[in-house]
């Protein structure tokens, strides 16, 4: 096991490498210069030449990247071309926000998906069955910034029960209250999508289950349907699901972005918005790094947890 | 070879009339329809057919373990006077894997595979009989090493992918043994193993039988596993119980033409090399396009006219009770073919 994941970490090590510089090539490949966003209309050429030779991007692209790579090397993402912040320093102030919002609802997507699932496999093909098929369908479906407006509009413009954005009431301290109604809009939207994904994997992988010879054998020795339903069938059906885990964590960065953009949620994923208008390279990459070894991490992960879950997976 | 009990033998299992429906898309069919047999206090009674001749669906009727579209439409199963056809699933849970246990086809997906082979095997004496965790793990070991499983106390914390499919086979022979059950009822248990393990777990069941006197439903195709395990015989044809009687009549006097041409079918260690078998003609009967009258009398030698429009009862012969019950218009009461 232990062999298998130092050969894991460094076959990533490549593949994160990969991945830098294809993010890199893609952000110099955008069209204008972030020298265009620092000056004023009326400045001469010669002063976009100091403006881009002061922020290194007057080499060809390579050597900016070696650059790049030779600073990551000291543990140094560079600075931030808006405010000349360290980008190391800009990324933990963002990143608690980010992992609050990620972290509370992958766990309330699945506290609330898994017995949702294993609900409507135990009643399949009726009328409950269907219900949560066509919910589920629908919650897949929906796009988070559609979602996520729609949620501001009904429950913070229409009925007042939330604030519509932001982390914390200003000048209101902050309270665990005043956080909680602030996280719980954001945290629906980023959940829907991965509980109405998680539902469907749980409903099929536990009728999957129910078919199993296994199931019939424990019916045989007199067993109770919770007891079959919790013991025998759950810890199988749930060996596909935690494949899923990690797919749904990158998901989970992606729709991050958007959530925290609509919801104003000072986290990672409105830092890369505001990047991204404001052309900061050096935040992006950083951003784009940190995000590649979440996604790489959580992959690890899930193969750690593959084979906690199955006794018959053994890794060498 | 084991012996015939004495007809007095207390009747511990009692099935008659036994019939089950299934829904199914194409509309109801039914795969058991009008079984009867009984088994006494530690025999063995060997169900054998074809497949599809509802060997496997009559004894999923007795346990109550037919899927959800299935159910009993007619028919008792009498277990210690109790008929289990009728029972309410609470009570039948507290006999299934107690006074009742099954053994299944399939060695290799009848365990699961994510819990440790201990755990299942004292997961049904935890419930049965209100063994403590301790005390059910120690006689899961003990349990083990009963049915012939070296290194017992190490495989009892294994999960079952570490084990051959006879070692399964065997496990689950212990999980079927665990609660001390009156009737155990053995799906195929050697089908799908190889023929020298075949013969072990054969050896294994026939031993731990006569040492516990747990009778024994066990369902087979094959004619040459009947010779080896039945005190009885009932053989099956197109969800009907045909021929009913003990291992040594049937061998010797068949009645029943699908009887007599079934073991006609299949070689003798005295066939000479080179002799062809005789194969039954035709085909067995769709369950969704029954013929009227006897099932069997598509391919039957001797059908009637009688056998057309006449389903033919499964009738005692002779005087003894039970002893020898035929489906079949060639018959009289006494067991002589009846001129026609």
């Amino acid at each position: 096991m232990v062999t298998y994941l130092i050969r894991r970490i460094l076959i990533g090590i490549p593949v994160l490498l990969g991945v830098t510089l294809i993010n890199f090539l893609i952000i110099n490949l955008a069209p204008g210069s972030p020298a265009d966003l620092y000056l004023s209309p009326t400045a001469t050429p010669e002063d976009v030449a100091r403006t881009e030779t002061a922020l290194g991007l007057d080499k060809p692209v390579f050597v900016q990247y070696l650059n790049w790579l030779t600073q990551l090397l000291h543990g140094n993402l560079g600075v931030s071309f808006q405010n000349r912040e360290p980008v190391t320093q800009l990324i933990a102030d963002r990143i608690g926000p980010t992992l609050l919002l990620m972290g509370t609802s992958l766990v309330i997507a699945y506290l609330v998906a898994i017995p949702i699932g294993i609900f409507a496999a135990r009643r399949r093909n009726t009328a409950a069955d269907y219900g949560v098929v066509g919910a589920s369908f629908l919650g897949i479906s929906v796009p988070h910034f559609f979602l996520g407006l729609a949620m501001i509009y009904v429950f913070a413009l229409t009925l007042g029960w939330f604030p519509t954005g932001g982390m914390v009431t200003l000048g209101r301290g902050g309270g665990f209250a005043d956080r909680v109604s602030h996280l719980v809009l954001p945290v629906v939207v980023l959940a829907t999508g991965v509980a109405a994904g998680m539902v469907r994997y749980v409903r099929s992988s536990m009728i999957d289950a129910f078919g199993q010879d296994y199931i019939r054998t424990a019916k045989a020795k007199g067993l109770g349907a919770s007891v079959i339903t919790n013991k025998h069938a759950l810890r199988n059906a749930l060996i596909p699901v935690v494949t899923v885990i990690g797919i749904d964590l990158s998901a989970l960065i992606g729709g991050a972005i958007v959530t925290e953009q609509i919801f104003q949620w000072p986290g990672i994923g409105l830092l890369t918005i505001q990047s991204i208008g404001a052309r900061d390279y050096a935040v992006l990459m950083g951003i784009n790094l940190i995000a590649a070894i979440a996604v790489f991490a959580a992959n690890l992960l899930t193969d750690i947890a593959y084979a906690v879950v199955d006794p018959r997976v053994a890794y060498a | 070879m084991s012996v015939t009990p004495p007809v007095t033998a207390s009747t511990l299992l009692r099935v008659d009339g036994l019939r089950t429906e299934f829904t199914t898309d194409q509309g109801p069919i039914t795969p058991v329809d009008g079984v009867g047999f009984t088994v006494a206090a530690g025999e063995t009674l060997c169900l054998v057919g074809e497949s599809g001749s509802g060997k496997s669906v009559s004894a999923l009727s007795i346990m109550g373990l037919l899927a959800g579209n299935g159910r009993i439409t007619e028919g008792s199963v009498m277990f210690e006077g109790q008929d289990l056809a009728g029972l309410p699933e609470p009570e039948l849970r507290r006999i299934r894997g107690h006074a009742i246990a099954m053994i299944f086809q399939e060695p290799m997906t009848s365990l699961n595979p994510v819990l440790t082979i201990g755990d299942q095997l004292a997961e049904t004496m935890i419930l049965h009989l209100g063994l403590t965790k301790a005390e059910a793990r120690q006689r899961a070991i003990e349990l083990l090493e009963k049915v012939g499983i070296p290194r017992a106390g190490a495989v009892v914390d294994d999960h079952p992918h570490r084990l051959s499919g006879g070692m399964r086979q065997r496990v689950m022979i212990a999980m079927a043994l665990s609660c001390r059950p009156k009737l155990i009822i053995a799906d195929e248990p050697t089908t799908a193993l190889d023929v020298t393990i075949q013969a072990q777990i054969l050896r294994l069941m026939r031993e731990l039988s006569a040492e516990t006197g747990t009778a024994t439903i066990f369902i087979t195709h094959d004619l040459g596993v009947v010779a080896e395990m039945a005190d009885r015989v009932a053989v099956m044809y197109a969800g009907q119980v045909v021929e009913e009687t003990d291992v040594y009549t049937l061998f010797d006097q068949p009645k029943h033409p699908y009887t007599v041409a079934l073991l006609r079918s299949i070689p003798h260690i005295t066939t000479p090399a080179g002799d062809r078998l005789t194969p039954i003609s035709g085909s067995v009967p769709s369950l969704l396009h029954l013929p009227t009258g006897c099932r069997f009398r598509e391919r039957c030698p001797h059908a009637m006219d009688r056998c057309t429009t006449e389903l033919p009862a499964l009738r005692p012969l002779g005087e003894g009770e039970g002893t020898h019950s035929v489906r079949c218009w060639l018959y009289d009461e006494t067991g002589t073919a009846v001129s026609v």
